[in-house]
């Protein structure tokens, strides 16, 4: 067993040797280092190019996937060992999507045989860009209370509402969406439903953001006809009609995950370290930056732990609100420091020496790590009654 | 002196307020120069109106036609523009420049404030010379040259560099980079030939220069004070100017709290307003105490140096760390608070994050000062 897998760690490394492009080894420095597939995606360079087919092409943009289904079929050991093989060399993400982290996922937990063939085979493929259409204006952290309503017409639903806080929704091909089905039930009357956003009756409007970006929409269906089937085996809903909380909630600690590792927890290397001006930093700035380290080098522990635990079905099921929370707070601080070692040369927005504000717009971006998929309040909430069991609503 | 303002003050107070709430506003002022790319960052019109108000010369002596009011005077003042947002050369001009402009001969004064008291023209600073604060390492040379002197060098962040018709820059006459001793201090107009000004747009949407002087001629009579004499005035103006950007700070956080404090009491989630949460109200108490806290101390430490009291020094830089502590939180908890309403461009909560993070870092941030404290306090 043990010599299987060094054997398959010497394959991956020969292969990731042969086909990740020097460039494809450089640290991602804004959102288009990465590519997110979909209908209307353009490469940024031909290595991109290169590196996402060359992963397609040999499951890994989705390693732990079945084959079937457009992974590479790795064992959990098998996959871990991939991805430290991929963080030895520095190489960047094949392709990143909401398929990969969120609906894929749920699809491979609740899915049946026909949507698992088609939907993910395009997520794996980079062929269709999704979205999440989950809050409403009216609905954030109490989620279960949205209203989008989708009428019931027999072989097809018309949904109408408005979404909000649709992360690439101006960007995307397809939504998972939540409509509410059943306005008797709370709970058990929400479907999770999959369509289309060329369908009549969708339009988004983007809303810009304090980095000075514009990712994320707010999403209106007006008469949306949505069919309940797209082929045998291929209904338009995951799990059961009214029963898309369940689906939910299982696609939100997928989320959480995700988010809790782009935060302060996959980075092995120090913050001190990364600063350019150590020589210079003021002792107490230093000290501070040492604390942080303290914290971020722990917590990228126990985020090797959870996933170790994970594979092996241990641990309890509601961590990955602790980790969305823990790491998405040192990633804040972690922002507040490179501002502080950057001094006023991080302060600058445009400018060509700081990247177009590089520093600060990141800074910024990252206060919303504590709010998307879930505050830091809910995820304490979760904690406390959930694990800590404590008592009240 | 009691640490509460007097009725004068309260006066005073009373119609900062109502001035920059009316015509200081974010959406008139902040919000419209930004939308406009504005290469000023503040408008020209605002600050002829600071004239008449009697803000830019509140500092400046009677005798040369100011309102010789303090630092409290001037924190109170600087208090409601950073509630409000308002951008504007105050603290650059009417703050730090005029601190050092006390220092200088008749001929200067005459020559630059009646221009700061009318509101017509605006001043800067030129210290630090690396993206840190670091005022004790001035680089910059001026060498002796005729009856004049001719300056050589670079600063950086420079606030409006590129708009101020005079700029106070601090230059080595003798000695090397690090010494205390061989700085002199000059008041250098706008179009000298070899100035150089590259300007930079910021966060909070002011702008700074990194300015370069290319031999750039200077007369004899452009020195504040003494040739080789500049330190300590520099050490005046620095901690003026920080105890004025600590009340800025202070207002900023006063500012975001409000709204926050509003917000809590407007949104609804869970059948309920957001502010009956008590994981959010022992929050909102705390930052309400931090803030409360690190006003007490700007007021202190404007007091201080109104008296010239030989703490002054120090509390400068507790009240300079205490209010970045506060003000950072203040708007981290703004912004975290608002969900994802917070992180809009739309929302003004946003625009406190960004004003509160160039405050910070100007004449040091948190953790410089703190390294300071230490120093000053001998350990
Ligand atoms: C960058 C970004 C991307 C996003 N992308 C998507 C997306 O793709 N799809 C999507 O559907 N949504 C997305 N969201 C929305 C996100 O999930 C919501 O913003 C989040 O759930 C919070 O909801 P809200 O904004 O309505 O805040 P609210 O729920 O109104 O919360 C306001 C404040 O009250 C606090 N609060 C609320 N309830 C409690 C309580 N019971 N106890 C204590 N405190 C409480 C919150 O923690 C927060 O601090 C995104 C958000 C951001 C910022």
């Amino acid at each position: 067993m043990a010599d299987d897998l060094e054997q398959f760690r010497s394959e991956v490394r020969s292969w990731l040797e042969a086909n990740c492009p020097e460039e494809m080894r450089q640290p991602v420095r804004d959102e288009r280092d990465v590519y997110w597939g979909g209908r209307n995606a353009s490469f940024k360079s031909d290595a991109q190019k290169q590196w996402f087919e060359a992963c397609r092409d040999k499951g890994y943009t989705v390693p732990e996937w079945p084959k079937e289904y457009g992974g590479a079929g790795l064992s959990p050991a098998e996959g871990k060992i991939f991805r430290q093989e991929m963080a030895a060399i520095n190489a960047r993400p094949p392709l990143s999507s909401f398929g990969i982290w969120m609906l894929g996922p749920a699809l491979l937990h609740f899915g049946t045989e026909g949507q698992k063939q088609r939907f993910l085979n395009e997520i794996a493929r980079g062929e269709i860009r999704w979205c999440q259409g989950y809050s409403e204006p009216g609905s954030g952290s109490d989620l279960v209370s949205m209203q989008t309503y989708g009428e019931d017409k027999g072989d097809h639903w018309i949904v109408n509402g408005q979404k909000i806080w649709t992360s690439y929704a101006d960007e995307a091909d397809w939504i998972f969406c939540l409509v509410r089905t059943d306005k008797e039930n709370k709970y058990q009357g929400i479907t999770f439903m999959l369509f289309d956003m060329e369908n009549q009756g969708v339009s988004t409007k983007p809303i810009l953001l304090i980095s000075g970006n514009s990712p994320f929409c707010e999403t209106f269906m007006d008469d949306v006809k949505v069919p309940k089937s797209y082929g045998e085996d291929i209904p338009a809903y995951v799990g059961e009609v009214n029963r898309g909380w369940d689906v939910a909630k299982y696609l939100l600690g997928h989320e959480r995950e995700m988010i809790s590792a782009t935060g302060g927890g996959d980075r092995a290397s120090s913050l001190g370290s990364v600063t350019s001006r150590q020589g210079e930093l003021d002792p107490v700035l230093r000290a501070e930056m040492a604390m942080f380290d303290v914290d971020a080098l722990s917590f990228t522990a126990m985020s090797e732990k959870f996933m170790d635990e994970l594979k092996a079905n241990k641990g309890h099921p509601a961590q990955p609100n602790m980790l969305k929370y823990a790491g998405t707070e040192l990633n804040k601080r972690r922002h507040e420091l490179l501002m502080a070692a950057g001094g006023s040369a991080a302060l600058e927005w445009d400018s060509e020496e700081s990247g177009g504000g590089k520093t600060a717009r990141s800074w910024l971006r990252t206060k919303a790590n504590s709010i998307e998929g879930g505050t830091s309040e809910v995820m304490l909430n979760v904690i406390s009654k959930r694990i800590l069991e404590l008592p009240g609503g | 002196m009691p640490l509460y303002h007097d009725d004068d003050q309260a006066m005073l107070a009373d119609s900062a307020s109502q001035f920059m709430r009316e015509e200081g506003a974010i959406n008139k002022q902040l919000r419209h120069w930004r939308d406009r790319d504005c290469k000023d960052g503040f408008g020209h019109g605002l600050w002829e109106q600071f004239g008449e108000m009697g803000f830019t010369g509140m500092l400046v002596d009677e005798d040369d036609g100011g309102l010789g009011m303090g630092h409290v005077e001037a924190a109170i003042v600087l208090e409601e523009i950073g509630r409000n947002l308002t951008p504007s050369p105050f603290l650059a001009s009417s703050v730090l420049a005029a601190t050092a402009l006390k220092h200088g001969s008749e001929d200067l004064r005459s020559r630059w404030l009646p221009g700061l008291i009318e509101g017509k023209s605006v001043f800067t600073v030129a210290i630090d010379e690396g993206p840190k604060h670091n005022p004790q390492r001035i680089g910059c040379k001026a060498e002796k040259s005729g009856n004049g002197f001719k300056l050589n060098g670079k600063k950086a962040f420079v606030l409006h560099g590129a708009s101020a018709d005079m700029m106070v820059v601090a230059a080595r006459t003798s000695g090397s980079d690090d010494d205390t001793d061989g700085v002199t201090l000059f008041a250098v107009p706008k179009d000298t030939s070899g100035i150089e000004h590259d300007a930079r747009r910021l966060v909070d949407s002011s702008m700074a220069t990194h300015t370069s002087f290319d031999d750039v001629e200077l007369d004899g009579d452009a020195v504040i004070g003494e040739v080789d004499g500049g330190r300590e005035i520099l050490n005046a103006m620095l901690d003026a100017g920080r105890v004025g950007a600590a009340a800025e700070g202070v207002g900023v956080a006063r500012g975001a709290m409000d709204m926050t404090v509003d917000y809590l009491k407007q949104r609804k989630q869970f059948g309920k307003t957001i502010g009956e949460f008590q994981a959010l109200q022992h929050r909102a108490a705390h930052l309400y105490a931090e803030v409360e806290i690190a006003r007490a101390v700007t007021i202190k430490a404007a007091q201080l140096l109104d008296g010239g009291s030989e703490k002054a020094e120090l509390m400068a830089s507790v009240a300079k760390a205490k209010v970045a502590k506060a003000a950072g939180l203040a708007v981290r908890e703004g912004v975290q608070m608002h969900g994802g309403i917070g992180m809009t461009d739309e929302y003004d909560i946003g625009l406190y994050m960004k004003r509160d993070r160039a405050l910070q870092e100007f004449l040091g941030d948190q953790y410089y000062h703190a390294e300071r404290v230490a120093q000053l306090s001998g350990y």
